[in-house]
């Protein structure tokens, strides 16, 4: 039954074959507008909107250009957190025990976050070549090591004095979250 | 004894369900009743044994039995009970029991209650179920075991996350996992159909309501979390594209397109290839949704506890589910026979632009969250992909389908007319532009981003009602205007309020997005500072004492020209388990704004940090939310659903309703 229904349609209607090819035409065009306008968007978005990982040696080394968005990450070097006046602006040097990056932060550190301690930040180089950071980030477990710090100390070659190294060797790190859903481990 | 019960129901529910997913599917083949009439009892039995091994779960959490592994890492005595219950599913091998025990129950209500199915595509459907059930078995009995014993039992349990003791973890997670689950639902009926070698407007029908079901579940949970981790501070704030939150967005917006490409099998028997690839991909994100939160391959704010073993485990399932069906899909697709022809300004034809847009969307959210696992393995650096990206990419392809939700409903089947729909939404045409004037006098001057966003909600939310005034003939006598209203079919309730959720959330994106405004100080008991035309003033700070937890608990009290606007108590806890002290956030809401107050830590010389966030608008975010899973709720329960298939008569009564 079906295959007279198509050998009808095959025979009598030629516009509808017409109609059936220009469709797909506008489909396939459609589809290509679509994935090309994507393609641009995703294109532009990592030109400007990707943040990149650097290690403080990495930072001193090639300072990145003032503004533009970076994550580095390292330990919270010993005694160097101050508070600075009444605004709840800290300052704090962030290590991976080569070198350092002076951190100028506003607003409430996370519950985890110590001198001594991994920690991961999120911000922007200013004029002046201080880190102003948009985002503090440390995670919810003291024995923890994100990886990308392990990874900016393994760098520095200091990774045998880092104390604490416990999970930094696990592919699977979890490293940006400040408040994450791991039970106390 | 009880565990041990749990345990060996685990281990037969797995016998069941290897037994269910090859006996029906050899007997459906070689035509064999009684081997496909199998598949119905061993479905029901299935749930019914996942059931029983959920409950011991759950008494073991309820009585604190510590010599079970789980729960010693998870809970602990003098939690209260509703946290001891919602910590049985606050972790891996928890989580991993509710999701089969979510399976089997789907399963088992299409044993009990699909009736109206043949035969054949029933048992078909349950088998491939229940390969699904025996994957999922095999890897938690393998390596998440929840019953496992500890060789000496503790006295006390090493508690649940402090950061998950929240009414939130009760609900969102068994919200998200009836979702995705529902996505397998619509992935088994998809397989049948492949092996059964046809698509027709039945088909449809049996699968819109699942999807419909996934879908609805998947919006609650997903607005769920969003609530969620807006209140919990350090999670990002109500979307922080966190690959944890696009993990279940991707298989939302694979959802909706199959919602939609469903349609137009159900009443135009077309686009069939398309909806099955769908439906495969719905559920193929879903999987992927559970590996990445599983494996910790990709850094997150709210990962579970990791396990590299777990990862490769799920990796495996997921290549042998996601090749294995998107194989057959190659191989069986081309028989399935092409439907019903359409001209390209048409409700069909929007509804593919609707399903190409969607799909696009979900291809950059999946890049967007891939990206920075690929680099890493190409060695190409280290980067993060966050929000920037997303509003790069996602947004501008986002309006055009707001653009179209609109236009779509008012264009015929077959052939449409675009100037005839446009020339009905002028309404809607100038109500976007008095929501541009708005917001700019309101907000001073805005972004193009933020008056491009309130003029798309103005125009979906006003186009959606001049289409349901439309279907009711609103204009002429009003009582027969009512009788229209009441005759109309659930689903189209379920569309136009769909449509309109969307629009008022895009209110609440929006204005949280662009006018979000966020100040910081330390301040002593008794001073006070001011963002915006508000003050708030730092009353008092005092510990208190709360079941499992002690809290500096601070009262801050705003107020607008001396007129009391809210007092806000945001606390620090430090729970009885030692463990870092956590920041719970206070919130006053309201339609305008919401004001967010956090206090941090004391200086030391009796000041406090306090921070204060004004997020306008954000409570229509979740308002807008919770209409579209209210809509999906409506469509569920529409006649045709509720009926099974409908009578010749009544489809054409619906349809005139539909058309008029």
């Amino acid at each position: 039954m079906t295959d007279i229904k198509l050998g009808e349609l095959r025979a009598n209607t030629p516009r509808r074959t017409m109609s059936r090819k220009t469709r797909r035409l506008y489909l396939v065009l459609v589809s290509l507008v679509l994935l090309g306008g994507a393609v641009a968007l995703v294109l532009a978005a990592l030109r400007q909107d990707i943040v990149f990982f650097l290690s403080p040696t990495e930072v001193a080394a090639k300072p990145p250009a003032p503004g533009r968005a970076i994550r580095i990450g390292g330990l919270v070097e010993r005694g160097s957190l101050r508070k600075l006046g009444s605004d709840g602006a800290v300052l704090f040097e962030v290590t991976d025990l080569s070198k350092s990056v002076k951190v100028r932060y506003r607003g409430i550190l996370p519950d985890l976050f110590r001198e001594g301690q991994g920690v991961v930040i999120e911000g922007a180089v200013n004029e002046q070549g201080e880190f102003i950071a948009k985002e503090v980030l440390a995670k919810h477990d003291e024995k923890y090591l994100p990886p990308e710090v392990a990874k900016a100390l393994k760098a520095s070659g200091r990774w045998q004095e880092s104390g604490d190294q416990t999970g930094s060797d696990s592919p699977g790190g979890n490293s940006t979250g400040n408040n994450e859903g791991s039970g106390p481990r | 004894m009880i565990t041990e019960l749990g345990h060996y129901a685990l281990v037969l529910a797995l016998v069941l369900a290897l037994a269910q997913s090859v006996i029906p599917l050899v007997g459906a083949q070689r035509n064999l009743r009684p081997w496909m009439a199998l598949a119905q009892p061993a479905a029901v039995g299935q749930f019914f044994l996942l059931g029983l091994s959920f409950l011991a779960l759950v008494h073991a959490y309820v009585v604190s039995d510590f010599s079970v592994a789980a729960v010693y890492e998870n809970s602990h005595s003098a939690q209260p009970l509703i946290y001891k219950v919602a910590a049985a599913w606050g972790n891996h091998e928890g989580s991993l029991l509710l999701w089969v025990l979510i399976l089997g129950f789907f399963g088992a209500l299409v044993a009990a209650f699909g009736n109206n199915l043949p035969l054949r595509l029933k048992s078909r459907v349950l088998a491939v179920q229940a390969m699904i059930s025996t994957g999922f078995l095999v890897f938690m009995l393998l390596t998440s075991n929840p019953f496992a014993r500890l060789g000496q039992a503790p006295l006390e349990g090493r508690q649940l996350n402090p950061m998950l003791q929240d009414p939130g973890l009760a609900f969102h997670p068994p919200m998200l996992y009836l979702g995705y689950v529902g996505l397998s639902m619509s992935f088994s009926f998809a397989i049948a159909a492949l092996l059964e070698g046809s698509v027709d407007a039945a088909w449809a029908r049996w699968v819109r309501p699942w999807t419909l079901l996934s879908w609805t579940t998947l919006t609650c949970g997903i607005v769920l979390g969003s609530r969620w981790a807006y209140y919990e501070l350090g999670w990002g704030g109500w979307w922080y594209w966190d690959p944890v939150e696009n993990a279940s967005f991707m298989p939302w917006l694979i959802a909706t397109a199959l919602l939609h490409s469903a349609i137009v099998v159900e009443k135009r028997d077309s686009l069939k290839a398309w909806t099955i690839l769908l439906a495969i991909l719905g559920f193929a994100f879903s999987m992927l949704g559970t590996f990445l939160v599983r494996s910790g391959v990709i850094t997150s704010v709210h990962a579970f506890a990791q396990d590299p073993a777990r990862g490769i485990f799920i990796l495996a399932l997921l290549a042998i589910a996601i090749g294995g069906s998107l194989s057959l899909f190659a191989w069986r697709a081309p028989i399935l026979k092409p439907g019903g022809f359409f001209a390209p300004i048409s409700r069909e034809g929007s509804l593919v632009l609707n399903n190409l847009l969607l799909a696009v969307l979900a291809a950059t959210v999946l890049f967007g969250t891939l990206a920075p696992l690929i680099l890493n393995v190409m060695n190409l650096g280290t980067i993060s992909v966050g929000p920037p990206y997303f509003q790069t990419v996602f947004v501008p392809i986002a309006m055009p389908l707001v653009l179209i939700a609109a236009i779509g409903p008012f264009l015929g089947w077959k052939r449409g007319d675009l100037p005839g729909a446009l020339q009905r939404l002028a309404a809607a045409g100038i109500a976007a532009a008095i929501a541009i004037g708005f917001a700019w006098y309101m907000a001073d001057g805005a972004s193009f981003m933020a008056l491009a966003g309130m003029a798309l909600a103005a125009w979906l939310f006003i186009g959606t009602l001049i289409e349901w005034a439309g279907r009711v003939k609103l204009g002429g006598s009003l009582g027969a205007s009512w009788s229209r209203a009441i005759r109309l079919p659930r689903s189209a309730y379920g569309m136009t309020l769909a449509h309109a959720g969307l629009a008022v959330a895009i209110v609440g994106m929006t204005g949280s997005i662009a006018w979000k405004q966020e100040k910081v100080a330390v301040l002593h008991v008794g001073q006070s500072i001011e963002v915006g035309d508000t003050s708030y003033r730092l009353d008092d700070i005092r510990k208190v004492t709360v079941d499992n937890y002690l809290a500096d608990r601070a009262t801050i009290v705003a107020s607008q020209n001396g007129q009391l606007l809210a007092l806000l108590t945001p606390e620090r806890r430090q729970y009885l388990v030692p463990s870092p002290p956590t920041t719970e956030s206070a919130i006053h809401s309201n339609f305008a704004r919401d004001v967010y107050v956090v206090v941090g830590e004391p200086d030391g010389q009796g000041g406090w940090t306090v921070r204060i966030y004004v997020e306008p608008l954000v409570l229509w975010i979740w308002l807008g939310g919770g209409l579209m899973a209210l809509g999906g709720v409506v469509s569920l329960t529409d006649r045709r659903y509720r009926v099974g298939a409908p009578s010749k008569m009544l489809a054409r009564k619906s349809e005139v309703a539909a058309r008029a």
